[in-house]
């Protein structure tokens, strides 16, 4: 309370204070640059002065070109095998190598940008989907609607991760589901199938701290029905918590992915994900290092820089630091 | 040249507590607070000096920085000496520094609930104090524990002991918070608003409790508050903070009397009173400034009905009103003569 | 006929009980106790007056203005505006309530959504009601009304926290006005802000009241600031009304016990009226509201506590002094200097 870098703003002596009650100094600012500075756009400023931020962000949005536009980054087949070149090691034709089947490990890393991506980002926004809608409504209407949906969620949180996703996953896999895009729809599927209660409880939380604020109590004075409640005082108010997740999250759904593919439930030919490559490797490490160091060394950038991305997005909404 | 409260020079004894010329800043992301500006009070053993002022005064960060549990960074002493029986605690080791905090100066602050720990027992949280800084024994620190809650009249003492903070109402949370400041046996008293969170009735005695104990012990007590009323109630000698600086000393039924600064007077002007019934409030209008940016010349001159030219240029130093009586206004003697 | 509506209360209150259960279990909650926060509590509130509330923690005032605002369902009890039934009234009926009587809050910092700009947020009284205001003039009105609570129009597009505390409680003053009601709760409006802006917010509501036949309740626990505004205060201790009357008679012919206690604990803000105060000092704590004493709550703590008042609950009714007390020795006694 008594903190002076917080405490009421300053004065400057206009033609304001005449008729209005002084206006505080940053507001002056504002005025002249005519933007009003909204929690959102407050947040973005401060997050591009971040190096976590900065660093982070050019990791990922290199990612994503490399993922949408992967020609541009090699002329070579993920696909072709050349028998001729088996396990081969870097050289100047092959930068990372061939692996088992002769096939280039950079085009297929760079290839199987696409599929790690998609089915992190995939996971991470029907998880968070998935989380949040049944989170507020938990948190918002309470008794037994909520009993119920945290046992259920807490259920599922039960359930083990790997063992569940192998149940599914082969599920799936007997009743004949193939082709790439059926393939990662399944992964994304049983992750956020296996992940969802996490969301929820976050966004649970949220809606139930929003729900006491004075705010809230303004609106249902005011006669606000419940919708209005949720999507105009609830749902931005919860947001950050479970966007800060959602980032971390993604990350960890990317190395989720390698693991499933490893276990050998993930993709698979044709499609090319980091993980299958990793899995692909797992028997040649001593011999051909090079199958395994590239596309591990990848995920791991990039599992990092959505760490940070989510790290440097939570300091920056978190408005007890402004 | 900063103010001072005392009769410096004609005492022999040093102050038991002088602040003088303190500077303090904040260094943030947005700029530099300066959340203190040569501030300078003392206190005597007996008796009670009020320090007055508003949100963002900077009356506590005084009060952080004479314990020197300031947060260093952000905050930055860039002035000034605090001494304690003469000696400069400012230029004094850690140690040193460790032992004056709670033996020699002892705070209490507005929300006993975060003062106290909950995960511990009322009684371990004085008997900690005094085993460590004492050597006292379980059993002797258990009966002075219990000792020290009769004192502060908390009924059931010997029950009371064991039990957690949670377990206390918040007026006798507040009065555990004050035996445990009283246990190393303090030369001062810090009370950093301390009935500001309590019911009146709990308040009154609080304050009561307070007077009493500081008269027992002769211990000198700082009273920070922005409560005119408590203040007129209990103090001797009062410092009126604003914007990081001491804007007046004066001892109590002068201020009250004849304020020597405006925003003494305003302040004053602008309270509803339980036994006024007035129409409308006399207000300051605007705020105070933002620490990061001060109006040059005196603090106040935005908001000061009084002010001339020279305000908005010239900082205005201590004017003297009479005996122990300074005011930071360059018309510190009309105002006075006016009322 | 005409006579006794202009006289007739603009809102009736008549035995409010709420209580809240007290439920402990892990997975099957059973309810061992109630809080009583409001036991029986009974006022009249005139067109163009101000009821100020007074009490301590624990008293109940808060919960009371969750009640007549229609944040909580009622125990039992009754509450009229303008002779309807308000807690009978449902949907389309109650929200036409709403637009009668609003409710500012106490705290600055959280009353406003800090998502969304200050002109949303005072203009939303007219998309909840969209009769009120035609969709054009929406945003005259919004101007307008932060216009008269002092803030500069221009600014509607600026976020909360880009404002002081003072300024925000002015924000939440426009939103109850936008929809002009009747009656507007003020819970607590000035106790969060410093004491110079208290002045300026105090002013604001007196100015207000005026201006727009305004009709208050105004619930505080500093008792000089519910002094200046009020015309008549009702003095509450443990979920009932201890006594009630004009603030003369409250402040200068307290006759209740606990009032007396409670004025003679404001300080003053005069340092040569010490030592010449009547000073009445209670003991201990306020006992808790789940178990409150039987009889008379206050015998407790009172010091002309007798048999009688652990026996028999003395009734809100005017006994010799001229208006109602709660006490069966209640007796005059000046305490103010």
């Amino acid at each position: 309370m008594t903190d002076p870098t917080t405490a009421a703003a300053g004065t400057t002596a206009t033609q304001d204070s005449q008729s209005y009650v002084v206006v505080p100094e940053h507001i002056e600012d504002a005025v002249k640059t005519g933007r009003p500075r909204s929690l959102a756009s407050d947040a973005w400023r401060d997050l591009r002065r971040r190096p976590l931020f900065i660093i982070a962000g050019v990791v990922i949005l290199l990612l994503v070109v490399v993922a949408v536009f992967p020609g541009w980054f090699t002329s070579a087949d993920p696909n072709l095998k050349d028998l001729a070149h088996t396990r081969e090691p870097p050289s100047a034709d092959a930068w990372f190598g061939y692996d088992l089947q002769g096939r280039d490990v950079y085009a297929r890393v760079i290839y199987g940008t696409r599929w790690s991506l998609l089915v992190g980002v995939g996971a991470a926004v029907l998880t968070v989907l998935l989380g949040s809608v049944l989170g507020i409504l938990a948190g918002f209407a309470g008794g037994w609607v909520d009993g119920l949906l945290s046992r259920v969620g807490e259920i599922f949180f039960g359930l083990p991760f790997v063992l569940g996703a192998i149940v599914i996953l082969t599920l799936f896999r007997n009743a004949g589901v193939g082709g790439a895009v059926p393939i990662v729809g399944v992964v994304v599927l049983s992750l956020a199938v296996l992940s969802w209660p996490v969301a929820m409880r976050i966004m649970r939380s949220a809606a139930i701290a929003a729900k006491q604020q004075d705010y809230v109590k303004a609106a249902r004075a005011l006669g606000a029905r419940p919708a209005r409640i949720v999507f105009r005082h609830l749902l931005p108010n919860c947001l950050a918590p479970v966007l800060v997740y959602a980032t971390i999250a993604l990350g960890a759904f990317i190395g989720a992915e390698a693991t499933l593919s490893f276990l050998g439930i993930g993709l698979r030919d044709p499609a090319v994900s980091w993980g299958v490559m990793i899995a692909d490797s797992r028997n040649f490490v001593r011999v051909a290092p090079h199958m395994l160091l590239f596309p591990a060394g990848f995920l791991t950038v990039t599992v990092l820089a959505f760490v940070m991305l989510g790290d440097a997005v939570r300091e920056a909404l978190d408005p007890k630091l402004r | 040249m900063t103010m001072s409260s005392g009769e410096a020079g004609l005492l022999s004894e040093p102050p038991l507590l002088e602040v003088d010329g303190l500077f303090v800043e904040f260094r943030t992301r947005d700029g530099v607070a300066r959340v203190l500006n040569g501030v300078s009070y003392t206190v005597d053993a007996g008796e009670t000096l009020a320090v007055l002022g508003e949100s963002g005064s900077g009356k506590s960060v005084t009060a952080q920085a004479i314990m020197g549990i300031l947060d260093v960074p952000p905050a930055v002493v860039t002035g000034g000496e605090i001494r304690y029986r003469g000696e400069n605690l400012l230029a004094a080791s850690e140690e040193r520094r460790t032992e004056v905090r709670a033996q020699g100066i002892a705070m209490i602050f507005q929300d006993a609930l975060s003062a106290l720990n909950p995960v511990f027992t009322v009684g371990f949280q004085i008997e900690e104090q005094l085993r460590v800084r004492l050597g006292m024994t379980r059993k002797e620190a258990r009966a002075r524990a219990v000792e020290l809650l009769d004192l502060v009249r908390i009924p059931h003492a010997t029950r009371r002991v064991r039990q957690y903070p949670h377990e206390f109402s918040g007026g006798m949370r507040q009065r555990a918070m004050i035996a445990m400041s009283l246990a190393l046996d303090p030369d001062v008293l810090i009370a950093d608003e301390p009935t500001t969170a309590l019911d009146v009735t709990v308040q009154a005695q609080i304050m009561d409790l307070l007077a009493e104990i500081q008269a027992e012990r002769r211990m000198g007590l700082i009273l920070i508050t922005h409560d005119l009323g408590v203040v007129a109630e209990v103090a001797d000698r009062i410092s009126v903070m604003y914007a990081g600086r001491i804007v007046e000393h004066a001892d109590a039924p002068s201020l009250y009397r004849r304020p020597g600064h405006p925003y003494t007077a305003a302040l004053m002007d602008s309270l509803p009173r339980l036994d006024l019934k007035g129409a409308e409030l006399n207000t300051i209008k605007g705020l105070p400034p933002s620490l990061l940016n001060i109006p040059p010349g005196c603090p106040f001159h935005p908001r000061c009905l009084m002010a001339q030219d020279l305000c908005r240029t010239d900082v205005p130093t201590g004017h003297r009103l009479g005996l122990g009586r300074t005011s930071a206004c360059h018309f510190a003697e009309e105002l006075v003569r006016s009322v | 006929m005409s006579e006794s509506l202009a006289t007739e209360p603009i809102l009736q209150v008549r035995d409010l009980v709420k209580h809240f259960p007290v439920r402990v279990g892990v997975l099957f909650k059973h309810t061992i106790g109630h809080v009583r926060a409001v036991d029986g509590v009974s006022f009249d509130l005139h067109r163009g007056e101000t009821l100020g509330v007074v009490g301590e923690s624990g008293c109940g005032k808060s919960t009371l203005a969750q009640v007549l605002m229609r944040l909580e369902p009622p125990t039992s009890g009754s509450a009229r505006f303008q002779g309807r039934d308000m807690f009978a009234m449902r949907g389309a009926e109650l929200r036409r309530l709403r637009r009668s009587i609003q409710i500012v809050l106490q705290d600055p910092y959280t009353s406003l959504n800090p998502r969304m700009t200050v002109g949303d947020i005072v203009g939303e009284p007219f998309e909840i009601h969209p009769e009120v205001a035609p969709k054009g003039s929406r945003s005259a009105k919004v101007r307008d009304l932060l216009d008269v609570v002092g803030l500069n129009p221009e600014h509607l597009n600026r976020y909360p926290h880009q404002f002081s505390g003072g300024q925000r409680q002015r924000i939440g003053i426009a939103r109850a006005l936008a929809l002009r009601p009747d009656v507007i709760i003020c819970d607590e409006p000035v106790s969060a802000l410093d004491v110079s802006i208290q002045a300026q917010v105090m002013n604001l509501l007196a100015e207000l009241q005026s201006d727009f036949g305004l009709s208050y309740v105004f619930i505080a626990h500093d008792l000089s600031v519910v002094r200046h505004l009020s015309d008549r205060v009702a003095v509450m201790y443990l979920g009932k009304i201890a006594e009630i009357g004009t603030e003369d008679e409250i402040y200068d012919h307290p006759t209740h016990p606990y009032t007396q206690a409670l004025l003679s604990a404001v300080p003053v803000a005069d340092p040569t009226v010490r030592g010449q105060r009547q000073v009445i000092r209670l003991e201990g704590d306020v006992p808790s509201p789940v178990d409150p004493p039987s009889g008379c709550r206050f015998r407790t703590r009172c010091w002309k506590a007798q048999e009688i008042c652990a026996e028999s609950e003395p009734e809100l009714a005017t006994r010799g002094a001229g208006h109602p007390s709660a006490c069966h020795f209640a007796e005059e006694r000046s305490v103010v200097p």
